[in-house]
């Protein structure tokens, strides 16, 4: 009996450890958390080549991972000191909600039911995409009305595609079959073989997909597009001082292109008599680093190892042949919309 | 410290005085404990999620989907629940789960038997049909079946004809669909008829127990079955019509419509379970078969039995006793593996509920949680029948 008395006890500790450690670590800043280990905790997607791709030596490249290496350049000083977390579409959430990362830069949509229900906060928006479908060239279809009843349509889970192909094809009245795998390479090689008449997905995806499949010249891209797919990077509700780092960071890469200013000619830019440049470039007397928690450098830095917008988008998505034309994805100064708060 | 000792001995004391108090307090304890770490736990994500600004709760459930799905045994369509799109996602769940055991159990006591025949060609052709499939990994043998065999399938437009009414294409196997006229006459005709069955066999055997009288049992149950339902599809004038499927091109795209179109998802899936569990369940066999003391058949001989008697008799019965408890585990494992069906687009309860519905909702905990009640009650419910028929063939001891 006496060992029935020495178990209860032991429970009793046992319980009393557990109940106390459910508390701790919860208010930790990422800022200060970031710091402490060095590196940048960042999900992207599991590849998609100009968003966010590895390639053959594990580096990753893309728009969406200098979202990351612009927080790291901010926040450590170094660029490259990320971790990369490649993602499916379902997973992305939970992981950014249980800490696992501290950014979701993966091509992402902005919608009000992720950045009100589940606990996120949507920073901004650094590529303006819209929802398209491709098409093998041999059917002639050139127009979405083209679309009859019975057609297959291939796509991924857990995104806003989805649900924007139900209500679109809901209002044409045009029955058809959602065949809905997990992962972008299953959905290409099941289109690639013919189980689907058609691909939807955001049409930069599109563009970036038809590269993989056996004959990309057989196939096309239809020219309507049925959504609004604003992507940006994403971080948890309720940090604002590492929300507002992740945004600022964004914004002044943009606003890099707006004057000007780019890895190549920032130091020259040191010398430049304009205040919004001496902003950016972090000149003497500037306090933009102080208001974010960090040093006057940080968006020198950005600048300096990333470059701005402009050159991300020439590197990763124009030159690759993605989307030559930058369309909205262009400055409000050049007939794009994108347009960033001042960084000042 | 004695006086803590003292309470001690006199707790003991009281305890092995009271044995009821003694066997029933240790569990109630521990009964507490449990309730308590759920309640810690339960308390302690609800309060942690209510911080983050996560929203939680089961009425998501009655919102609307939103999404469509490929392929439904019911209606479905994007204005409907989530809990809609839950029922199709466990429908289609035990469809594919009830095909796949049907099959895995043909063909596991086909290979099973085959296994021990005397002919080497065939026992090693049983051989190695299990020794392959079983020692590859079920999700590979999924993509194999998906990727690789349905994918040699020609476009629909040059379709394979079977038998001028089945169509196979890279998009599906097209068949028929029945169309009914009466058909409710039809299914009570159905039920008269196997209860008329049953009724006149269980008078056949109190008459061969009685007077040991043999009745021609197999030939008037057999005709028994042809001419009730026959009698009643003339009286109610039951009809039958098949809608066949037809191709059609528009735009480009050739389809088939009309007809019942079973998708090449489900067919690959139920395919790759089926082969991967009968291995498993022909060595069940197999064990169960020579389990089974020599003797029993010599035995049985002795009497005058003929060989098929002597198998039909004597040895699949015990032999089942063998065979059954091993193979309900493969019966759920077969139903739980048939969640690897997210990787090929079937849409079951993982790929429709614990896939895209929480991913539009974000309600994990929630979404995660029913899929596991699910799996467990599908699971236990599994179990029970098989139990159930275990202690039917199981010996009876008296």
């Amino acid at each position: 009996m006496k060992n029935l008395i020495k178990t209860i006890c032991g429970i009793s500790v046992f319980a009393f450890i557990l109940a106390s450690c459910g508390d701790g670590g919860k208010k930790a800043s990422t800022v200060d958390a970031t710091k402490k280990q060095g590196f940048v905790k960042c999900g992207v997607s599991q590849g998609l080549p100009g968003f966010s791709n590895a390639d053959e030596s594990g580096k990753w490249t893309g728009i969406d991972v200098d979202v990351c290496r612009a927080v790291a350049a901010a926040v450590l000083g170094d660029a490259n000191k990320v971790k990369y977390t490649p993602l499916s579409a379902k997973e992305r959430f939970t992981a950014l909600q249980a800490g696992e990362i501290d950014v979701l830069s993966r091509n992402t949509t902005w919608t009000l039911e992720r950045d009100a229900a589940i606990g996120l906060t949507f920073v901004g928006v650094n590529f303006y995409d819209g929802q398209g479908f491709m098409v093998r060239k041999a059917t002639g279809i050139k127009s979405v009305n083209d679309f009859k009843d019975g057609v297959k349509v291939c796509t991924n889970t857990g995104t806003t595609t989805e649900l924007n192909m139900a209500d679109f094809f809901k209002s044409k009245g045009v029955k058809y079959e959602p065949v809905v795998f997990e992962k972008a390479d299953e959905v290409v090689q099941a289109y690639d073989s013919g189980r689907c008449d058609t691909y939807t997905t955001d049409k930069s995806g599109l563009a970036a997909q038809r590269t993989k499949l056996t004959k990309p010249d057989d196939h096309v891209v239809l020219p309507e597009t049925i959504s609004k797919e604003p992507l940006g990077p994403v971080v948890r509700q309720g940090d604002a001082k590492w929300e507002d780092v992740v945004r600022w960071s964004l914004n002044v890469w943009i606003e890099a292109e707006e004057y000007g200013v780019n890895s190549g000619n920032i130091d020259s830019m040191k010398e430049s008599k304009n205040p919004a440049i001496q902003r950016i470039v972090g000149a003497e007397g500037t306090k933009n680093g102080e208001a974010l928690g960090l040093d006057q450098e940080w968006s020198y830095r950005i600048i300096k190892q990333i470059g701005n917008y402009g050159e991300s988008y020439k590197k990763n998505i124009a030159d690759t042949g993605i989307l030559p034309d930058r369309g909205p994805n262009n400055l409000w100064t050049k007939g794009g919309i994108l347009y960033v708060p001042p960084v000042r | 410290m004695s006086f803590i000792q003292n309470k001690i001995d006199r707790i003991d004391k009281y305890l092995s005085d009271h044995p009821r108090v003694k066997f029933i307090l240790p569990q109630a304890l521990l009964l507490i404990f449990l309730f308590s770490i759920i309640g810690y736990f339960t308390f302690n994500a609800s309060s942690n999620l209510a911080a983050r600004g996560i929203d939680t709760g089961f009425s998501f459930l009655k919102n609307k989907a939103s999404f469509d799905i490929q392929f439904s045994m019911i209606e479905f369509d994007s204005s409907m629940s989530y809990a809609r799109a839950y029922l199709v996602g466990l429908l289609n769940t035990i469809l594919v789960s009830a095909i796949g055991i049907v099959f895995a159990t043909l063909l596991g006591f086909f290979f099973g038997i085959l296994r021990l025949s005397k002919n080497p060609l065939a026992s090693g052709l049983a051989t190695v049909y299990i020794e392959t499939l079983r020692n590859i990994s079920l999700l590979l043998q999924i993509f194999f079946w998906y990727f690789t065999v349905l994918r040699l399938l020609p476009s629909a437009d040059n379709s394979i004809i079977l038998f001028d009414f089945v169509y196979a294409n890279i998009k599906g196997i097209y068949i028929p669909r029945f169309v009914w006229t009466n058909l409710n006459y039809f299914i009570y005709g159905l039920i008269f008829t196997f209860v008329c069955v049953y009724i006149f066999n269980k008078y056949a055997n109190n008459l061969r127990e009685k007077t040991g009288k043999q009745l021609p049992k197999f030939l008037i149950s057999l005709s028994l079955l042809f001419i009730i339902p026959f009698l009643i599809i003339n009286i109610f004038n039951v009809e039958l019509e098949f809608s066949y499927p037809k191709l059609d091109i528009q735009m480009g795209i050739a389809n088939y419509i009309g007809g019942v179109s079973i998708i090449p998802e489900l067919i690959a899936l139920a395919f790759a379970l089926s082969l991967y569990t009968s291995t498993f369940i022909a060595e069940n066999v197999r064990a169960g078969i020579l389990g089974i003391d020599k003797g029993q058949k010599e035995a049985a001989a002795s009497i005058g039995l003929t060989n098929t008697q002597v198998l039909r008799l004597i040895v699949i019965p015990q032999a089942l006793r063998i065979i059954i408890p091993p193979t309900t585990n493969q019966y759920l494992n077969l139903t739980k593996n048939s969640s690897l069906a997210a990787a090929i687009a079937y849409p079951d309860i993982v790929l429709v509920f614990a896939g895209t519905a929480l991913m539009q909702t974000g309600r994990a905990i929630e979404i995660v949680t029913i899929t596991m009640l699910t799996y467990l009650t599908l699971s236990i419910s599994i179990s029970i029948f098989m139990n159930w028929y275990n202690k039917k063939v199981a010996l009876t001891e008296r």
